[in-house]
């Protein structure tokens, strides 16, 4: 292989590389002419769980479940829907497990404390251990 | 002896815990629809576009509503059952087509029989996201009143159609 055609490969291999991004784009709908909409419409469908396939966004899915819910988002958005309602829409009809991160509510309220007790629990605990360390006479390490 | 006793409980717990957490398949969410009013639609029918089929078609009778399509490999795997269903006379089941192309679920329905008394054809999906619909096949009972009594994730099959339909379906008669 002669140097130019290395060259040529690279830039073929390079271009492909460059592109390849706009061919498997997963949103092919039309961007809102209104960027405060379309970035509202960018963070709803981040936050949206595809339900057939749950550990993506229906941003980043291409089954049709999620460009379903991406149009439907893009229909609310455009009759000037709240992302509130938007969220309600979706969790009235698929639960609350659409959402990737669940709103507090009765069932998620342990969810969401959980973290804080545990903090506050290995805080008492940590206390409680340097009390009963500093009690003891200095120079006994056992 | 008495400082490990709250670890080791506390382990142990979470042990159980999680492995109940393994013996469920994470593709089956609850539906919020159970023991709530089962969505209303309006859809052109399949066989017949200038007919409509809705929740207006069963009003005031229990039935089953079906989301099928051709593309689905699992309803073609309940399809059988349906059909038997229909045959016996169990519950009168009403389609909803979902995302399939008319001449195609046509051919599906006139090659493995019609359990259905109608289908909506609903192209486009509207109706199978106010449905809450993600996998076909979606088997719901709705009740008399139009409440979703219970939702089947998945083909229908007579153990199912036993061990969760029958005894829903005596309760709900039983109590009328």
């Amino acid at each position: 292989m002669t140097l130019r055609t290395r060259v040529a490969y690279g830039l073929v291999f390079l271009l492909l590389l460059v592109g390849a991004p706009s061919v498997f784009a997963i949103d092919t709908g039309k961007p809102f002419d209104d960027p405060v909409l379309q970035a509202r419409y960018e963070s709803i469908i981040a936050e949206v769980r595809c339900l057939v396939c749950q550990n993506e966004s229906i941003k980043d899915s291409n089954a049709f479940l999620a460009s379903d819910l991406r149009r439907e988002i893009r229909r609310m958005l455009e009759e000037g829907m709240t992302d509130g309602e938007i969220y309600d829409f979706l969790v009235d009809r698929y639960g609350e497990f659409v959402l990737y991160r669940p709103r507090a509510s009765g069932k998620t309220l342990f969810l969401w404390i959980a973290p804080g007790l545990l903090l506050v629990g290995g805080a008492l605990q940590l206390a409680r251990v340097v009390r009963r360390r500093m009690a003891l006479p200095i120079g006994d390490v056992s | 002896m008495g400082r490990f006793l709250l670890p080791v409980v506390a382990v142990v717990a979470m042990v159980i815990v999680l492995m109940i957490g393994l013996t469920r398949d994470p593709s089956k969410l609850p539906s919020p629809f159970i023991g709530q009013p089962a969505p209303e639609f309006d859809l052109p029918s399949l066989s017949n576009p200038d007919e409509r089929v809705g929740s207006a078609s069963y009003a005031g009778q229990m039935v089953l509503v079906n989301i099928w399509a051709t593309w689905c490999v699992g309803c073609r795997e309940e399809h059988a059952f349906l059909n038997e269903l229909q045959r016996k006379g169990a519950i009168p089941i009403y389609g909803i087509n979902w995302r399939d192309n008319r001449a195609e679920a046509l051919r599906w329905l006139s090659e493995f029989g019609d359990p259905y008394v109608a289908s909506g054809f609903d192209v486009d999906a509207r109706v199978g996201i106010d449905w809450g619909a993600y996998g076909a096949p979606e088997t719901f009972l709705v009740s008399a009143d139009g409440i979703v009594l219970y939702k089947h994730l998945g083909p229908l099959n007579p153990h199912i159609w036993q061990n969760i339909f029958m005894p829903l379906i005596a309760a709900e008669g039983a109590t009328r």
